[in-house]
Parts: C-alpha cells; structure tokens; sequence
C-alpha cells in the first residue's frame, strides 16, 4: 500500500476489502491507483499496422529538418542494449520485469553525431500517432527504441517491428510502430496529450488526466 | 489545458439509484453524479473503490447512456470471475450506495449528432456499451445521421440492449441493427450466426446509403483485431477505424 498524502480524503466504499487485490510480492513496485498484471494487455487508437521490416524507416528530424534515416538493416547494426523494467499503463494495469532488447536514444543521436538540439521532443509513429516526451527523459539510458520483446521480434500488437520504450512514463509515451523522433522547439502535446490525457505522465505522481498535479 | 480542465473531472461521489440485470453477466448501475457533467457519447469514467485499510481499486467503465440524460449515468458492468472492482458491483453494491468516479474521460472514441454520419459501429460483447451511448446519442437528439451496428455476442441471452435496440431497429429511421451469435443460430432474418468476417463488413456497409464516414470498433483484444482486420479487407481506410481495446 502506498503512504497516504496528507490531502487524500479517503471516502471507504462500504462492503469493499482489498482481499480481492491480485497477489504481489512487491507493493513499493506499484504506482498509486495501478493494479498489478501478469499478462500484457493491448491498447491503441485504431487497427494494427502490419509493417513489414523492408519498408520500415527511422528518421531523426529537427523540427521539419531530417538529420538521419536508417533503415532496418542499418538499424539493427546500432549497439544493441537490454532493458527490462516495469511499465505502467494509465488504465491502472503495471506489469513487471518487462525484458526488452533495442538501440538507446543515446546510441541514435551519437551515430547520428548530435548533441540534443532542442529540450523536447515528439515520437512519430507510421499510423500518425505522436506523443511528446522532453529530451531529458530520452537520455542517459533512460530510453530506447525497443526491437526485441522478451527476446524475440515485437509483434505487430505491441507495436513491432520498432517501438518507443520510455518506462518510467505511462505507458502511452512508449509510441508504438515507432518511425520517427521529431526535436520541437515546444513542448508540444500529441495524440493522447491533445485528447485529455496528462502532458508528462509520471506514474509515480499519478498524471493520468490533463491538469492533475 | 491545464487547470481548467483538470477542474472539469475531479474525483466525486455518485449515489446508485437503480440496478438493473441486463444479461447472465452484464449489470446496469445507474450513478446519479454530485457534480452532474455533460459527456461525449463514447467516453468512459473512472471509477475508484477504497477498502478500510486505505487499498484502493480502480478501472475505468465506458458510459452507456447518451449525454442528453444529465446528471445520471449508465454503467453496464460486466462480471470477470477473477477481477477485483467488477465483482464487487455485481456482489456487494446496493441501491444508495455512494462511489467515487471521476470523468468524463477519453477524446478519440467519440461520436456527436453534429459530426453526422454514416457511422459503423462494430461491438462485441461488453464492448457494445460506448456504442450504445452513441446509438442512444442519435435517438435523443433525433439525428438522420445513418448508422449500422455490427453487435456479435456468443448467444441471445447474452445480447446487452436486445429489445431497446430492436426496438430502435424496428423504427426504421436509419438505424440498423446487425446481430451475430457466435455460438447459436440467428434468430432474426438479418442476423448471422458466425464470427465477423471481410463479407459481413461489406454487407454491413451496403446497409448504409454511403460508405461510412467514421467506424468505431469496440471489444476484447481479440475481437478488436479481429474486426478491425475485416472492416480494412472491406475497403474501409485505416484512418477511419477507430477502437477500443480490453483484456489481454
């Protein structure tokens, strides 16, 4: 259970116990309001693209500027590096030990040989979709575009062949059927960002909606 | 956005003033809100169950009436045997129970009168719930914005809605309603009995006077795939299939 906030006013629904609440062995793992799931649910906007590897495109852009594109070959020849962390979606499931397998943001701009050019930044996907992420969050490890899922190829369903991989963010910040990382002058909201959904999405400060703190 | 939206769905109380069995596994509960709010039809609420010991649950819930019934909502809540919040409705709450909700949430998977029609809507199971709120939307606000719904559930018992929209079927006033039962003969002239397919899309949007302008697929995981494979094999773009996805 997480320590309750001073300004939580705890309304108890009559007749409901947390004897019910899935099993886990690790309660400081868990986000405010998330719930512990053990498989891996599937959530997007509209249907799933099915991408073939040979038509699949990276472009780093600055604004409307591309500085590189790669293509699947010579993007799965960048130094490849494991993550596995727990994820969190904002429909309040959380998922741990996620192994994923991908070239770190890190890795992209230093082959590209760029430094950071602006503080933000926007995912692009091949179905249109954009979320904003602020370049730090993308740094020193933090992220990566994730090519591999517990060892094999992502399916299209988790956004394969290539998705954003930003754990420490909700999930939705980890842009599926990733092409694209766009640098903006602006923070400027994307596709959820722009329909309700919180312009960082910490988890851990429980930003879910637009405007809550 | 900021501050105020933040303002316009803060946490509240909503007092449930009717249930009503709707099939074997779905249960309406209707919410009358403290702080009443007009919703888009297709958005859906949070709702948030605190135990005594502080743990607190919490899922979100598609609404099923239209907008035009303000101040109290329709959620049709589906019993999962190994859920944690779905059980507790159909088992503990009551009638004058107060639970935390907040909302309404959601801008992509919605429909207004005034963005007009046609309109395709493809639901399985529970997943017919922010359909109906949209199908209910059009009635209420006497809209000709044509619309088809593509409803597949396992039996006829397990039809959410079957006589409020046979009844709208019935009125012949340009919607129309599509059944298939996946694991029972149709019972209805119209209606099929298998899972939705390419050809029952393309039949599907023969019903309507024009290829539809929007579609809105609504269901499990698979369903969803599913479905909106179907309607892509019925020419329909990808830019204008929109969904919503539960389950793994």
């Amino acid at each position: 259970m997480r320590p309750l906030r001073k300004r939580d006013v705890l309304m108890v629904t009559r007749g409901f116990s947390s004897g019910r609440r899935p099993p886990t062995d690790n309660d400081a793992r868990i986000p405010p309001g998330q719930y512990l799931e053990q498989g891996f649910p599937v959530l997007s906007a509209g249907p799933t693209p099915r991408l073939r590897t040979e038509d699949w495109s990276f472009t780093l852009k600055h604004g409307p500027r591309p500085i590189k594109k790669w293509n699947w070959t010579e993007f799965n020849a960048l130094p490849l590096t494991r993550m596995t962390r727990d994820i969190h979606c904002v429909t309040a499931w959380t998922k741990f030990d996620t192994a994923w397998q991908g070239v770190l943001v890190d890795d992209i701009l230093a082959d590209a040989g760029i430094a950071p050019p602006t503080a933000f930044t926007l995912a692009l996907s091949f179905d249109g979709y954009t979320t904003n992420v602020p370049a730090k969050d993308l740094l020193d490890g933090k992220a990566m575009v994730a090519l591999l899922y517990e060892g094999k190829p992502i399916t299209p369903d988790h956004g394969g062949p290539a998705r954003l991989l930003v754990p420490h963010l909700y999930f939705w910040k980890s842009a599926k059927w990733l092409n694209g990382l766009q640098f903006t002058e602006r923070d400027e909201p994307g596709f959820w960002e722009l329909r309700g959904y919180h312009i960082y999405g910490d988890p851990w400060r429980e930003q879910r909606y637009t405007g809550d703190p | 956005m900021s501050e105020a939206s933040a303002a316009q769905s803060p946490w509240q109380t909503a007092r449930i003033t009717r249930i009503e069995k709707r099939t074997p596994r779905v249960t309406s509960f209707f919410f009358k809100l403290s702080r009443p709010f007009a919703h888009q039809a297709g958005q859906h609420v949070d709702v948030r169950l605190t135990a005594p010991d502080g743990y607190q649950a919490r899922r979100s819930y598609s609404i099923a009436s239209a907008p035009e019934s303000a101040g109290t909502i329709e959620l049709a809540i589906e019993k999962l045997e190994d859920g944690e919040v779905s059980p507790f409705f159909h088992e503990v709450a009551a009638v004058g129970d107060e639970i935390e909700l907040r909302g309404p949430l959601g801008g992509h998977f919605i429909w207004s009168a005034s963005d007009g029609g046609p309109i395709l809507l493809v639901g399985g199971g529970s997943g017919v719930v922010p359909l109906m709120a949209m199908v209910r939307h059009r009635t209420m606000r006497k809209s000709a914005a044509p619309i088809a719904l593509v409803f597949s559930a396992r039996v006829w018992d397990e039809v959410i809605f079957r006589d409020e929209l046979i009844g709208l079927d019935d009125r012949r006033d340009g919607f129309d309603l599509v059944l298939t039962l996946t694991r029972e003969p149709a019972q209805r002239a119209s209606d099929y009995s298998r899972r939705i397919d390419a050809a029952m899309m393309v039949q599907a949007t023969e019903r309507l006077p024009k290829p539809p302008t929007l579609a809105f697929v609504c269901g499990s995981n698979a369903f969803v795939s599913a479905a909106a494979q179907a309607l892509i094999d019925a020419d329909v773009p990808a830019s204008l299939i929109r969904t919503e996805r539960y389950g793994i």
